[in-house]
C-alpha cells in the first residue's frame, strides 16, 4: 500500500465512505426519494396533449363533417339517444339536423361544451363551403424550460443538497459523539482538522454520485433543459453542498444526543422548505419577510441553479446568491470550530 | 523497551512514567479527586483500586489529557500536556470505558484507521494477533461480543506502540472467561516491558494483574503498595468467616449475640467484624488459632451454621480500611 492510503485523512474519509455505503436507508434517502419525487410530480403536472372532445350528430353527413375537425369525434344518433347521451356526459353537444339548418344542443355552463360548439360550428360551416376572411397559421408553443417540471427539478436538486449535507454530517457527529468514540478519537494523535475535514471530503464524493444521478434522470427522462454552463452548475452544487455541511456542522457542534440533533435540524430546515421556493416560487412571500426569504441558503442556492439551468445566466449576475452561500459557509464553520464539542 | 537501556537522553527516558502532584478536579456539587500525589515507575503495572465514584476514571482521564485538573501537575514521560501534548499522544495508547466503534466497519478496518494516526507503531497484523482477533479481522464490529470488543479497543490502544498504556476498566461487563482471555493479553504487556496503568474495582483482578496499587475512596488514595504488603497491613493473612445459632434447634442465620471479647483475647487473632449476620475475623494461623475459636464458641453454647475460610485479599484490605464492601456503592 502507498504511503498516502495509509494516511489518515485518507483513512478517516474512506472509513466515512464505508460507512455511509454501508447504510441502505441513507442510500435511499439520498438517491432514491429525488428521483421518486420528481417521477411524482412530473406525473402530476405533466403536460396533457390537447383533448379530442365527444360529440353526436343525428344525420351521418353531419358525423362526417364534425369528425374531419381533429378536435373532434362524432358518432351518429338519433334525438333521443343522442339527448340520453348528453345527460349522462358521454357526449359534449348534439348537432341536430332541422328543415332549415342545424341546432347545437350543449350546455353553455361547461367549458369543455363551449369549446366543443365552437368547433362544431367551424366544421360545420367550412363543410358548407365557408371560406376563412383573414389568412391565419397556428404556431404552437411546447417548448421545454417553461414547464413545471423544468422549474422544480433545480428546487429538488438544492432540496437534497441540503438534506444530505445536513444529515450526513450531523447525525454521524452526534452518533460518535454519542458512542464515547470522538473522545476516543481526540485521545488519539490524529489531528482534529481531519476529522472534520474527512466530512467535507467524502460529502464531495458523494455529492458527485447524488448529482450526477439525480440530473441524468431529469435530463433523461424529463428533458430537463441546461442552458447554462456544466462547469458553473458544478461549482454550484459544491458550494451549496459545502454550505450546508458547515451548518450541519454547527448544529451538531455540541448536542449529544441523536434526539437532540434532529429537533435542530428540522428546526433550522423546516423554514427553508417552506420559504425557499422548492415547489413555487418564492416571490409569492410578502414583501416583508422577502429580505429574511432571500438570506436563507435554500433560497440563494435554488435561486442560483434555476438561473443556470433555466435561463443560462451566468455566474457573474449571480453575486449575491453565490456572496450569502459563502457568507453562511464561512460563518457556520468558523463559530462551529468554536464551540465544538469533542467529548 | 527503553527503560531497560538506561541512556540519559535529553528527551527524558529516565525518571518516573507518570508523575501527579497535588492533582485536584471538582465537578458541579463534587470533589471526584481531592489532592492526589502519585509517581509510577517505567515498567511498572499499576492499579488503581476503589468502588464506583471513587475518582478512578477522573484520575485516569487526567493522565489522559482528557481532562484538565482544577490543581496540581501531571507529568508523562518527562513532559507535560500542556506543551508537549502531540508528542505525548504518539507515545501513549489509550483504551477508554465504553468506547462503541462504529458497528458497521470490519476489525481491521477499524484497525488501520487508528494505525493512520500514528507516526511509528506496530504492524496491522501484529496488533491483530496481539489481539487474538485474527478469525475475526473481517467481521463487522457489531457483530463481535463483548470480549472481543473489548480486546479491539486494546488493540486499537497498541497500534500506536506505546511506552505507556492506558486501561480504564477493561474487563468490566465481562464474562469470567473473557476476562481471562483479557488478562491473558495483558500479561503478554507486561512481559515485553510496557508501563500499564489500569482502574479497576474488581480486587482479584489487580491482585492478578498488578505490580502495585492504589486504593482510592472519595478522591483520594487511602492505600498503596504491592498487594502483598498491602494484604499483609490490615494484620492477618487468613480470613475466618462463621455464623452461629443457639445449640437448642432453630436454624438458618439469625442473629445470635457472640460475647467477642474471649474471641479477640486468642492469640493470632487480630480483628473482627460482623457483615449481614457473618462474623469475621482476621487470623495469622488458620491450624492454631481455629482449634480455639471452635473451643470458645462451644463454650458459649452456640453452635455453628456456617465457617468458611479463605486467605485474605485486596477485599478485606478495602474492608478493612473504609467498613465498607465494594458491592455497597
Amino acid at each position: 500500500m502507498s504511503k498516502f492510503s495509509e494516511g489518515s485523512l485518507f483513512q478517516l474519509t474512506l472509513s466515512r465512505f464505508r460507512l455511509f455505503l454501508r447504510e441502505p436507508e441513507a442510500i435511499f434517502w439520498t438517491f432514491g426519494f429525488p428521483i421518486l419525487l420528481a417521477i411524482g410530480l412530473g406525473i402530476a403536472f405533466r403536460n396533457r396533449p390537447a383533448d379530442v372532445l365527444q360529440v353526436g350528430a343525428t344525420t351521418a353527413q353531419l358525423t362526417q363533417a364534425l369528425d374531419a375537425d381533429k378536435g373532434l369525434t362524432s358518432s351518429t344518433m338519433d334525438l333521443d339517444a343522442g339527448t340520453r347521451a348528453l345527460a349522462t356526459g358521454r357526449i359534449l353537444l348534439l348537432a341536430i339536423q332541422t328543415p332549415s339548418g342545424v341546432d347545437y344542443k350543449f350546455d353553455i355552463t361547461n367549458p369543455d361544451a363551449r369549446t366543443a360548439r365552437l368547433l362544431a360550428d367551424r366544421a360545420i360551416q367550412t363543410a358548407a363551403g365557408q371560406k376563412d376572411a383573414v389568412q391565419v397559421r397556428n404556431d404552437l408553443v411546447h417548448e421545454t424550460g417553461a414547464r413545471y417540471i423544468d422549474f422544480v427539478v433545480p428546487g429538488l436538486l438544492g432540496m437534497n443538497l441540503m438534506g444530505s449535507a445536513m444529515w450526513g454530517l450531523g447525525f454521524s457527529i452526534v452518533e460518535a459523539r454519542q458512542k464515547k468514540l470522538l473522545k476516543r478519537m481526540v485521545a488519539s494523535p490524529m489531528p482534529r482538522w481531519q476529522y472534520l475535514f474527512s466530512f467535507l471530503l467524502a460529502r464531495l464524493v458523494m455529492l458527485v454520485m447524488e448529482v450526477v444521478v439525480f440530473l441524468g434522470f431529469a435530463r433523461l427522462v424529463f428533458g430537463v433543459p441546461f442552458r447554462g454552463s456544466l462547469l458553473e452548475l458544478g461549482f454550484l452544487c459544491i458550494l451549496t453542498s459545502l454550505a450546508f455541511s458547515t451548518l450541519g456542522l454547527l448544529v451538531a457542534s455540541r448536542a449529544s444526543t441523536i434526539e437532540a440533533v434532529s429537533g435542530l435540524m428540522n428546526l433550522v430546515m423546516l423554514p427553508m422548505w417552506i420559504l425557499s421556493g422548492i415547489f413555487f416560487s418564492a416571490t409569492r412571500f410578502p414583501v416583508v419577510i422577502q429580505p429574511f426569504v432571500r438570506a436563507l441558503p435554500l433560497t440563494a442556492s435554488i435561486d442560483a441553479l434555476r438561473g443556470n439551468m433555466l435561463q443560462g445566466i451566468g455566474l457573474g449576475q449571480m453575486a449575491s446568491q453565490v456572496g450569502i452561500l459563502l457568507a453562511w459557509l464561512i460563518v457556520s464553520f468558523t463559530v462551529s470550530l468554536r464551540i465544538f464539542r469533542w467529548r | 523497551m527503553t527503560e531497560h537501556t538506561p541512556v540519559l537522553t535529553t528527551d527524558g527516558k529516565q525518571g518516573p512514567a507518570l508523575r501527579l502532584l497535588g492533582i485536584r478536579k471538582g465537578f458541579a456539587d463534587v470533589v471526584a479527586v481531592d489532592g492526589l500525589d502519585l509517581e509510577v515507575a517505567r515498567g511498572e503495572c499499576f492499579g488503581l483500586l476503589g468502588p464506583n465514584g471513587a475518582g478512578k476514571t477522573t484520575t485516569i482521564e487526567i493522565c489522559e489529557g482528557l481532562t484538565t485538573p482544577d490543581a496540581g501537575s501531571v507529568e508523562l514521560l518527562g513532559k507535560n500536556w500542556a506543551t508537549e501534548a502531540d508528542d505525548l499522544r504518539h507515545r501513549i495508547g489509550i483504551q477508554l470505558q465504553e468506547t462503541q466503534f462504529p458497528a458497521k466497519l470490519s476489525v481491521e478496518e477499524t484497525l488501520r484507521l487508528f494505525r493512520s494516526f500514528y507516526r511509528h507503531g506496530l504492524p496491522l497484523e501484529e496488533s491483530i494477533r496481539m489481539a487474538q482477533l485474527d478469525e475475526k479481522r473481517k467481521s463487522r464490529v457489531g457483530g463481535l461480543s463483548g470480549g472481543q470488543k473489548q480486546r479491539l479497543a486494546m488493540a486499537c490502544a497498541l497500534v500506536g506502540d506505546p511506552e505507556l498504556l492506558f486501561l480504564d476498566e477493561p474487563t468490566t461487563g465481562l464474562d469470567p472467561q473473557a476476562r481471562r482471555h483479557l488478562w491473558d493479553l495483558v500479561d503478554e504487556l507486561k512481559r515485553a516491558g510496557r508501563t500499564i496503568i489500569l482502574t479497576t474495582h474488581y480486587m482479584d483482578e489487580a491482585e492478578r494483574l498488578c505490580d502495585r496499587v492504589a486504593i482510592m475512596d472519595h478522591g483520594k488514595i487511602i492505600a498503596l503498595g504491592t498487594p502483598q504488603q498491602l494484604i499483609a497491613s490490615v494484620g492477618g493473612e487468613h480470613v475466618v468467616e462463621f455464623a452461629v445459632t443457639t445449640k437448642q434447634g432453630g436454624s438458618g442465620r439469625e442473629h445470635h449475640p457472640v460475647d467477642i471479647t474471649p474471641l479477640l483475647a486468642l492469640a493470632g487473632i487480630q480483628s473482627h467484624r460482623v457483615d449481614a449476620g457473618s462474623h469475621q475475623l482476621s487470623v495469622d494461623e488458620l491450624h492454631t488459632t481455629v482449634p480455639r475459636i471452635f473451643a470458645t464458641l462451644n463454650e458459649q453454647g452456640l453452635h455453628l451454621s456456617e465457617f468458611r475460610t479463605h486467605s485474605a485479599t485486596l477485599e478485606d484490605v478495602f474492608v478493612g480500611l473504609t467498613g465498607r464492601t465494594l458491592r455497597d456503592e
